[in-house]
Formats: structure tokens, sequence, C-alpha cells
């Protein structure tokens, strides 16, 4: 069982907490402007990184507060936690990193497919 | 490759087994060239080897695996195998492997242990019995086996079977599947390495593909490896739990989440449990192996994770259905418990196919239940890597659903996958 920082109550059990997935995935302020492959990205596409992610929490069973936080998923070690709707602090390895770059380029092949 | 047979059990039973050599050739390096790759040596992996080189004559493949054979999910999985899955083409897709499995330890000239013991899936609430009803109507549609049986029918086909009206959850009823299984892990990866190096296929060990390189066209031209650079214009990716990292060698991002999951085996007793059961509603997962072990699955852990390791809380709450479903298992000792990291897509249906970067392929996404899969996967696969084009048994499964939205949404109709 995880040992979790919640920003606002401190360290507590895994048990206390729902997991809420990727953070930092902002819903597209203009989702009609988006194309059939943009809005797939936003849904179902997701970083999966061996190592540090940024990634929601909700403290459900203690102040109910979503947060974000930074685990390396290869330790399962928390790096850090921060309030929902803040950056993710600097220092830590941003989810654009080289080792998963986006495949923006690849968008006109999805359309011969 | 020498061949089995009784007449050379005898043999060697009298030369004191003096006579067996290895199963698989295990070359240190791969050669510069092929005209496959396959990263990833699982089950998945080995068998798209055998069938490339045994259907499609395609031999110069190489299976690049970062550990050891069947180390990842192969050898860490519950060896479950049916096929009663709701969707259509989810239903072709896994009956088409168990008709494979039906005939596989003939056709590799190894036994793979199959044993149609038939799999139970059990029902505790109203709302449960009527989706498994809808499972076993859709299943005989499909014109595949799967029955509904009452409690008594259920106990009768499973005597450990605990029925008690205090129970938390009382058993209303079961969805059994006969033809449904399991079969030994271990062997599946053996028979499919020494039947697929017998046609030519290297299989390089402890070697780990850590880039994938792409010509000025943004086709795929081959791979980086701790043991060397290996030109290839087709390279499949069969990586369950690490498909996101190696796809993103290649610049394609995946809708895929990789999470622990955890199995356990208790010490071996006599034989005392005759199939498999199966609850999804209280998340629990049980067989005996031919050993004598009581072989447990759980469930997943919350959160994404590469840790090959499960929280204990998650293992507790199977062991306590289990031991309320089969209260004579209390006093039982679990002897291991361990983890895998299973590749899980938004819908809960694997990917197989073509990706947006030519000559790079992709099979992963089966999660927590691509075991009973492994000799369809592999033969639609190769199928695919072969022509550049899909089987149709596995057309439906391209990664383009996610940008289409033609899901095959089997995360609706079962919340679990096995
Ligand atoms: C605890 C547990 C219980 C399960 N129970 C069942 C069950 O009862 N029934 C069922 O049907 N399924 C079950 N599954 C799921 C099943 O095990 C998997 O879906 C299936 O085995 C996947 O096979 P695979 O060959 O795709 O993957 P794996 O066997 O995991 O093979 C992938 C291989 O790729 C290698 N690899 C990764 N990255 C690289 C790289 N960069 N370079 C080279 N090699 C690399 C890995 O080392 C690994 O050996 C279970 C899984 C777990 C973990
Ligand atoms: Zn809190």
């Amino acid at each position: 069982m995880l040992l979790i920082p919640c920003p606002i109550c401190g360290i507590r059990p895994e048990a206390e907490f729902t997991y809420a997935g990727e953070a930092h995935i902002a819903r597209p302020a203009e989702p009609a402007s988006l194309d059939d492959h943009a809005w797939g990205e936003f849904l179902y596409a997701r970083t999966n990184p061996k190592g540090d992610h940024a990634e929601r929490w909700r403290h459900t069973h203690g102040c109910g507060r979503f947060f974000n936080a930074v685990r390396n998923t290869h330790t399962d070690r928390f790096i850090t936690s921060y309030l929902a709707g803040t950056a993710r602090p600097h220092g830590t390895p941003s989810a654009a990193s080289p080792d998963a770059p986006a495949m923006r380029n690849d968008t006109e092949q999805w359309g011969q497919a | 490759m020498k061949h089995f047979s009784a007449a050379r059990l005898l043999r060697e039973a009298v030369r004191g087994q003096s006579g067996w050599t290895e199963h698989w050739r295990s070359p240190d390096r791969p050669a510069p060239a092929y005209d496959a790759v396959i990263v990833g040596a699982g089950g998945h992996g080995l068998a798209t080897a055998y069938y490339l080189a045994k259907q499609h004559g395609i031999t110069r493949v190489a299976v690049l695996e970062k550990g050891w054979l069947g180390g990842g999910n192969t050898g860490r999985n519950t060896t479950i195998i049916r096929s009663n899955y709701l969707m259509a083409e989810s239903a072709a897709l896994y009956d088409h492997a168990v008709k494979l499995w039906e005939g596989l330890s003939r056709e590799l000239n190894y036994n793979v242990m199959f044993s149609p013991r038939g799999v139970m899936m059990l029902a505790h609430t109203v709302h449960d019995v009527q989706v498994a009803k809808r499972h076993v109507y859709a299943n005989q549609l499909a014109g595949i086996d799967n029955d509904w049986l009452s409690p008594a029918q259920a106990q009768a086909y499973c005597p450990p079977l605990r029925l008690d009206a205090g129970m938390r959850y009382p058993v209303l009823g079961a969805a059994l599947q006969r033809r449904g299984g399991t079969a030994r892990h271990d062997a599946v990866a053996w028979g499919y390495a020494r039947a697929a190096s017998a046609l030519g296929v290297d299989i390089v060990q402890n070697c780990e593909v850590t880039g994938i390189r792409r010509d000025a066209s943004g086709a795929i031209c081959g791979v980086d490896t701790t043991r060397g650079a290996v030109s290839a214009r087709r390279v499949g990716v069969v990586a369950a739990g690490h498909t996101s990292v190696v796809m993103a060698q290649a610049g394609v991002r995946m809708p895929i989440e990789s999470y622990p999951l955890q199995a356990l085996v208790s010490e071996p007793v006599k034989p005392c449990f005759p199939c498999v059961v199966m609850s999804n509603t209280i998340h629990a997962y049980i067989s005996q192996s031919d050993k004598g072990e009581l072989v447990i699955g759980a469930g997943t852990d919350a959160y994404t994770s590469y840790s090959q390791q499960g929280g204990l809380h998650i293992a507790t709450h199977t062991l306590d259905a289990i031991c309320e479903l089969f209260p004579q298992f209390r006093r039982m000792r679990m002897l291991r418990n361990w983890g895998g990291i299973v590749d899980v897509t938004p819908d809960r249906s694997p990917i197989i196919g073509k990706t947006p970067v030519p000559g790079l392929y992709v099979n992963c996404g089966w999660g927590t239940g691509g075991f009973k899969a492994t000799p369809g996967s592999g033969h639609v696969f190769a199928h695919t890597m072969a022509h550049d084009a899909p089987h149709p048994i596995n057309a439906p499964f391209a990664l383009d659903r996610f940008r289409t939205g033609q899901l095959i949404d089997e995360a609706a109709a079962a919340a679990v996958a096995h």
C-alpha cells in the first residue's frame, strides 16, 4: 500500500485515495474545432512513462480534494505533490520530455490508413 | 530439433536421459539484418515468429527479448483460457485461439498441457445473473459454447463450491464454458520457441530494444539494441506492459496504461479442485495446477506502475473472497505471490495491427487476459505483418479505432477482463 502525500492533509495510506490518471490533460477549449485525430489523442492517448509521472489523485476519504503528484512509476516513490490547477513544479522532468515525443508529425498518415 | 515421441522417451529412459539437447538455438547477438524483427519473446511474440516462418515462409526473423524468454506476463499469469466474450469481434478472436489450443501440442510437437476442464463464472447478484445470461445467449447465437447453471448444477460441476444463503455474496448461478480451461504457461513459450527456432528464427535473450530507426521517408529501417544495431523493414512490437515505452521510441503515443496485476499460489495439495472458477464481482479466480498448487488471481492496483509488484491489500481482498467461497481453503498457506505489468486499453480490447509508421506493427493491449489468446494472436499478427494488411479476425482491433470511435467495448461488458 502506497503512502501518499496529500498537499493539504499530509502523508496518508493509499486506501484513503482514488487514482484519477495522468495529470495536465486539459479539455480542449473549443472541442468542435478538433479533428478526429486530435480528439482521439485527448480522450485516449496517454504518456504512460516508465519513470516520473504527473498524475491526479483524490483524497476521497480525507479532505475530498483532487490534487496532482509526481511519482516514479518504476520505484513507486512520490517525488512531490501540489494543488490541482497549479503547474508541474520545476525540476521534475516533464511529460513532454524527449523519451515520449508526440506523434503530431504523423497526423497525415492516419488519414491514409 | 529432435522430435518428441513415445519411442524417443523410452529410448532415453533406458539410456539414462543422456540424448536430450537444447530445445532452441540461443544466439549471443542478433545478425545485422532480418526480414522481420519481433520485440518481446513472450508467448505472443514467439507465436508470431512461428507463424511467420511456418505459414508465410518468412524465416529470416529475430525475436529480441530484454530479459529471458517467457519471463514477462506469459510466465506470470493464471493461465485461464476461455472465449465467452460478449462482443462478436472478441468472441471470434478468442474462439479462433481456443480452436488452435485444441491442436497445439500436436502442431508444436510439445506438450502445452492444454486442459479444457471448464471455466465457471459465478453470479452473485440479480445484476450479475442478467449480465451472465446475456453473455450466455450472445455466445450461443455466435456458436460459442456457454451454458447457464443453477446453483445446484454449479455445485455438481465444482463440489468445493459453498452454497449458503448466509454468505455476503451468495451464488445465484453460473455461466459455464466447458471448452475453456488452462494450459502450462511456460510450455507454451518453450513450445513456440523450439518450433520457431527449428524453422530458422533467431531468439536473442538479454537483448533490449533501445531505439527504433526510421528512414528519410519515415518508414521503419531497423532497431538499436543493447547487443548491436539490426536492420529490418518490418518490426512487430509485442511488449505487453512496456508497449508505451517501446512505441515512444518510434514517436507513437499509445492508448495504453500499464498496471500491476498479481497472482499467488498455495502449497501443493492432492487434487481437490476440478475446474476453473472466476468471480468478477468479488474479484477472485482459482484453479489447481497439475503440481497441486491452488493458482489464485487477484486484481490490478489502482495506479499505473512498472514495479512488477502489487499492493498486499489487493491480494488480501481476493483471499477474503476465496475463503468465503471455499471455506476448506482457509487454513492453506500461500507459497509465492508475484506481479506482472499489464497493458490496459480504454475499451479493454487488444490492439493488433498496423501503426501510423510504415513497417511498424503492434500487438498489445491484452491487459489482464491475453494468455488465452496466445496462438490466435500470433496467427493473425503474423498474417498482418506478412501481408501488410490485417487478417479479417483482427481487422476490427486496429489502433485506428481510437480515432474512428469504433471501440470494442468489453470494458462496459465485463468491468474485468480475464
Ligand atoms: C498475474 C497475471 C495473471 C494473468 N492471468 C491471466 C489469465 O488467467 N488468462 C489470460 O488469458 N491472461 C492472463 N493474464 C494476461 C496474460 O499474461 C498476458 O496478456 C499475456 O501473457 C501477454 O503475452 P505477451 O507475449 O504479449 O507479453 P509478455 O509475456 O509480457 O511478453 C512481452 C515481452 O516483451 C519484453 N520486452 C519489453 N520491452 C522490451 C524491449 N525494449 N526490448 C526487448 N524486449 C522487451 C518483455 O521482457 C517480455 O518478455 C495475466 C497476467 C498477469 C500479470
Ligand atoms: Zn487530503
